[in-house]
């Protein structure tokens, strides 16, 4: 690490204003960011906690029957908090790393950070979840901009996630065997108004919406609606862990067990 | 009613209580008084000329002592190598120098370039980005047979990238080629034994301490052995002779042979701590240790097995290409012959054998010894194409191996690749492993598995190994640059209690539990009577140190004999004491006793009578009682057993899980079955790790893309199952006084071709023509294997 200073806000306000400092970032539950810093790939000037703001953090419902997560709640609460009103988005974070990361690491950071193998993107993606930030509401299809980019401008904080809770959702991961995130994840949500499939960890342009599914479930929501389809293997990630192949077989079979299991 | 002490009494783990509340004292606890810090600049590109290092920067920032580059190193060795081979013509191999810090050209990502010493470590690392290389980038040389093929080369001085070719034996050569000629069936199958990162829990470290008082130096480091590091170190680096040099190795958290070798930042820091004249330390990183440390396995082997028409096997011949990497690592030129030409009969009669080994330069990270050493890599190859010829004649694979085992009555068996061995029983083991893998429910649980859409399959195999290292004299003639004896110094005290002193180092292995049972048993104390020292060269007798599953069977066996000594002399005084004659004296439970009589005297009151010498015979017995004893094993042992895995293979996304995994295993006698189990379960679960998730993987350009967590996948619980593990067939060893053979990578030998056997079994049952697939046998490569 690179020395820093470090400061705990109590407030949104203050976080707002401590984060409009030179290099200053924010530091949600620190999975990502500490091991960077201790890489010395990362060297911020100020490190802006954001864990000791309360009204960041927890699960509630708004008037809208929307599923309203704090950016600053961790993994394990939602998986706690979430199982009831919406289980497929519980067992997602139930399925994020280990209890140790899971009870440090944020929804606020895991959107902001657009891991391409990250679980979350695929579920704000799906649901068409709505991004609070302190200075506007993004919609989640403006949101994720390819590999760890995102809609977010400096400085600005994720203070809530919204998402309209599917009438059926599930997520499928398949994991990737060393780190253990998503080799391809896809999430399903069924809605009045149609079907929405978000894939994760299989496109070199992070989360996408596999619209082809979508279509194919909006008019019979069965694993067999999927059977014709299939994913051209072009921009998919080819690594250690799989071929594009390999992935695009990982798409439709993720895709086709969520349907199962919603 | 199983014993509570004692030999065979699985006695709990005494090192426990402090490794698991945190009171362990390992090497990176250690900070001495005025203690610096070291930190390495490494090269990030495989291959390059060095054209210039600019220290002038880093030298000036603040808390920087000195910046160390090779200039500061003339006149000092290179680290040495521990075996020469000979080539199949009788010439040494190839053997280049391996500086402590890079010479003129770098060979691989992470070789050491120059080094910072600072006043903290944080002082260090920024100064060390302050260095400035400027590296004139080469292509890069990766692929071994590229490598032999007029790649680059890795170093100039020395004109070829083949270390040496290798033949075993080549008086076999032309009667093995003959018996190909006239085979009824050849089964051939080419395959990788995939490169493995050794990842022990505890990264190296090593903190030098050089004292201008006595001009003497100390080393602490995570060693195996620190003995060997004194030696090589001393003698062949540094110049300092070995009563100068003292060596500490304290607990060491998992070693698996990675720390057996001698590395270059154990000589750096010894050598810097004269120059700065005060003690320097060093911590490796993680990310560090996945670029430095020794790496393990790496060949690619073709493999051929002759058979007649009952599937009686006729000769197997090899060909294989070892990596050594970059530089030859401590023991590397031994582990891709010796530890493995050796073992390629496993438990056959096979007639004709011939083995060809190429090892091989390469821009990576050096190869080495790792859990096995050149016996997995013997027993992949030898159960895999087993399993083919069983599977292409249609004979049963326990079947075709039953027909050619060395039977029980045929030992001591000399095989045709030199050794010999003494004991075994592989029909016995077989059965035992046919009752507790429940071998005849395999197709009922096959029917289940399908019902969920899932194919199952089992695999099954045997394995040997040579170990208890070794015949100090044999080694010697086949190249070893050391003997491989062991030692044991037995101290009892006044009052009755004793330590033994001895080479043999643990690392997790439980010697502390586990050598005072040995003691217990032959004296009659009770175990916490007796303690156990080790690691320190300053106060145990030189000794070779623990690896190749040796310290029961080699240093077991010196205690052994030390204390033999100790209770021939504490009868001598029993029976000045009891005023009898010496012959008639017997130690039991503790107590000696006169034969035929009722008088005794205790343990307590003789080893009182030898400190306390008031009523004693002076005249012809020294006082005291302390024992030393040295023992040369006159051969290996032969641990031997057979293995099955049932695996469910997820034909949607080649997902393969291991159900479940026995193991039958032979170890000869058992000291502590609770330990003997532990060891196998850990390497069973090493042995899985490298069949189902471990690979280091280098790009063309010599980059490790496995260079994190992120990326080398590690065995984790949920990854294996709860065992069945079996050590009831014993053949107790012939030739050490305890009868035992070492348990300790038996587990990492046996289980890779289990596991990938039952994979190809589930394929081929389902109605894949899939023949083999290389480890690790990842969910991408099974599906690419099923829909290629
Ligand atoms: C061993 C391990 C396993 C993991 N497995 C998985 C997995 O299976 N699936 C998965 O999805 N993830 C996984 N993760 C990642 C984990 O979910 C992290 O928690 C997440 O990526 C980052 O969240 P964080 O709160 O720790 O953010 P931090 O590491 O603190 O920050 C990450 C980035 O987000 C920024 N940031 C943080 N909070 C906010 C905010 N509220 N608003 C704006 N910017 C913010 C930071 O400045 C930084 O750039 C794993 C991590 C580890 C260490």
């Amino acid at each position: 690490m690179y020395n820093f200073d470090f400061v705990k806000p109590t407030s949104l306000a203050e976080a707002v204003k401590a984060m409009a400092k030179e290099d200053a970032q924010a530091l949600g539950g620190g999975q990502t960011l500490i091991p960077t810093l201790k890489q010395r790939l990362a060297s911020p000037a100020v490190l802006v906690s954001l864990s000791g703001i309360a009204e960041m953090k927890g699960v509630c419902v708004g008037d809208d029957g929307a599923l309203c997560i704090g950016g600053g709640t961790t993994h394990a609460t939602v998986a706690k908090e979430a199982a009831g009103k919406f289980p497929a988005l519980a067992a997602l974070a139930a399925g994020i790393g280990d209890p140790a990361v899971r009870n440090r690491g944020t929804i606020g950071g895991s959107l902001a950070n657009n891991d391409p193998s990250a679980c979350y993107p695929s579920a704000v993606l799906a649901t068409g979840a709505t991004i609070i930030t302190n200075t506007r509401k993004i919609a989640a299809d403006d949101f994720f901009e390819g590999l760890f980019t995102t809609a977010l401008e400096p400085g600005e904080i994720i203070t809530e996630v919204r998402f309209p809770v599917p009438e059926r959702g599930a997520y499928a991961k398949f994991q990737q065997p060393a780190s253990r995130f998503a080799l391809t994840g896809a999430f399903v949500a069924k809605y009045g108004s149609g079907v929405r499939v978000a894939i994760t960890g299989a496109s070199e342009n992070g989360v996408f919406r596999w619209t082809a599914a979508e279509k194919a479930l909006s008019a019979n929501f069965s694993a067999g609606a999927l059977d014709g389809l299939s994913v051209a293997s072009d921009s998919l990630i080819g690594d250690l862990h799989g071929t594009p192949a390999y992935r695009a077989n990982l798409v439709k079979v993720m895709t086709r067990r969520a349907v199962a299991a919603s | 009613m199983p014993k509570d002490h004692g030999i065979g009494a699985s006695s709990k783990r005494r090192e426990d209580v402090r490794f698991l509340t945190g009171k362990g004292r390992y090497t990176d606890d250690i900070n001495l008084r005025g203690q610096t810090h070291a930190v390495f600049v490494r090269s990030q590109v495989a291959h390059g000329k060095i054209r210039k290092i600019d220290t002038s920067d880093a030298e000036a920032m603040p808390g920087v002592i000195k910046v160390f580059t090779a200039a500061d190193f003339d006149g000092k060795g290179g680290v040495p190598c521990g075996w020469q081979i000979h080539d199949r013509a009788g010439n040494p191999m190839l053997e280049p120098k391996h500086p402590i810090l890079a010479e003129g050209k770098v060979r691989y990502v992470g070789d050491a370039v120059a080094c910072v010493v600072a006043e903290t470590l944080a002082e260090a690392r920024d100064a060390a980005e302050a260095v400035v290389v400027d590296i004139e980038e080469l292509p890069a040389v990766v692929d071994m047979k590229a490598a032999v093929k007029g790649g680059a080369l890795v170093h100039d001085d020395l004109g070829s990238n083949l270390c040496y070719d290798w033949g075993f034996i080549e008086d076999n050569k032309a009667a093995t080629d003959e018996a190909f000629k006239t085979a009824h069936h050849v089964t051939t199958l080419e395959l990788v034994n995939n490169r493995l990162i050794p990842n022990a829990m505890e990264p190296r470290v090593a903190i030098g301490d050089y004292s201008q008082a006595g001009d003497d130096y100390t080393l602490y480091t995570t060693s195996q052995n620190p003995h060997v590091i004194r030696l090589l170190m001393g003698a062949f680096v540094l110049s300092i002779p070995e009563h100068k040099l003292r060596v500490v190795a304290p607990d060491v958290g998992g070693g698996f042979g990675s720390k057996i070798f001698h590395y270059i930042e154990e000589a750096f820091v010894t050598h810097a701590s004269k120059v700065v004249n005060r003690p320097v330390k060093w911590t490796c990183s993680r990310s560090e240790s996945f670029m430095t440390d020794a790496h393990g396995r790496d060949h690619v082997t073709k493999i051929e097995l002759a058979l007649d028409k009952d599937g009686h096997f006729q000769a197997i011949r090899t060909e294989t290409y070892a990596n050594m990497g970059a530089y030859l690592s401590t023991f590397a030129p031994s582990v891709p012959t010796y530890l493995h030409g050796t073992l390629m009969a496993g438990n056959y009669k096979t007639p004709h054998i011939y083995v060809n080994v190429k090892a091989v330069f390469t821009n990576t990270v050096p190869v080495d010894a790792y859990r096995g050493a050149g016996r997995p890599e013997a027993t992949y190859q030898l159960e895999r194409v087993i399993d083919k010829a069983a599977r292409e004649m249609g004979i049963d694979p326990i079947e075709i191996r039953r027909r050619n085992f060395v039977g029980k009555d045929e030992f001591p068996y000399q095989t045709p690749v030199a050794v010999q061995y003494d004991t075994g029983n592989y029909q016995a083991t077989m059965d035992k492993l046919v009752e507790i893998a429940d071998i005849a429910g395999f197709e009922r649980r096959r029917a289940e598995s399908a019902k969920k859409g899932l194919l199952r399959g089992l695999g099954v195999n045997c394995y040997i190994e040579a170990c208890g290292i070794a015949p100090s004299n044999l080694v010697g003639q086949l190249g070893a640059r050391a003997g491989l004896y062991e030692s044991a110094t037995v101290r009892v005290n006044a009052t009755g209690g004793l330590v033994v002193m001895t080479g043999s180092h643990s690392h997790g292995q439980g010697h502390e539990t586990a050598f005072p049972q040995v003691i217990s048993e032959m004296i009659g104390i009770p175990e916490n009577m007796i303690e156990v020292v080790h690691g320190d060269t300053a106060n145990t007798p030189m000794g070779m140190g623990t690896y190749g599953s040796r310290s029961l069977a080699v240093g077991g066996s010196a205690m052994v004999k030390a204390t033999n000594k100790i209770i021939a002399k504490a009868k001598k005084i029993a029976a000045h004491l009891m005023e009898a004659s010496e012959g008639d004296i017997e130690l039991k439970d503790g107590k000696f006793s006169v034969a035929g009589t009722d008088k005794s005297v205790d343990w307590g009151a003789v080893c009182l009578a030898a400190y306390v010498p008031h009523n004693y015979p002076l005249e012809s017995l020294e006082p005291g009682l302390e024992e030393t004893a040295f023992y040369d094993p006159s051969n290996f042992t032969y641990p031997a057993g057979a293995y099955a895995c049932e695996v469910e293979v997820d034909p949607e996304t080649g997902k393969v899980t291991v159900c479940s995994f026995a193991a039958a295993d032979d170890f000869g006698n058992i000291v502590n079955p609770m330990i003997v189990s532990g060891q196998v379960h850990g390497g069973l679960a090493q042995g899985i790790g490298q069949a189902m998730l471990e690979a280091a993987a280098y790009d063309g350009n010599g980059q490790l893309l496995s260079g994190s967590y992120m990326d080398y996948a590690m065995p984790r619980a949920d990854d294996v199952p709860f065992y069945k593990v079996d050590h009831s067939c014993q053949t107790p060893c012939t030739h050490n006084p305890l009868g035992v053979k070492g348990c300790g990578e038996a587990g990492a030998i046996g289980s890779p071709p289990a596991v990938v056997n039952a994979v190809i079994d589930a394929l081929q049952h389902g109605g894949h023509n899939v023949t083999h697939i290389d480890m690790p046998v990842s969910p991408s490569r099974v599906w690419s294997a099923i829909n290629g």
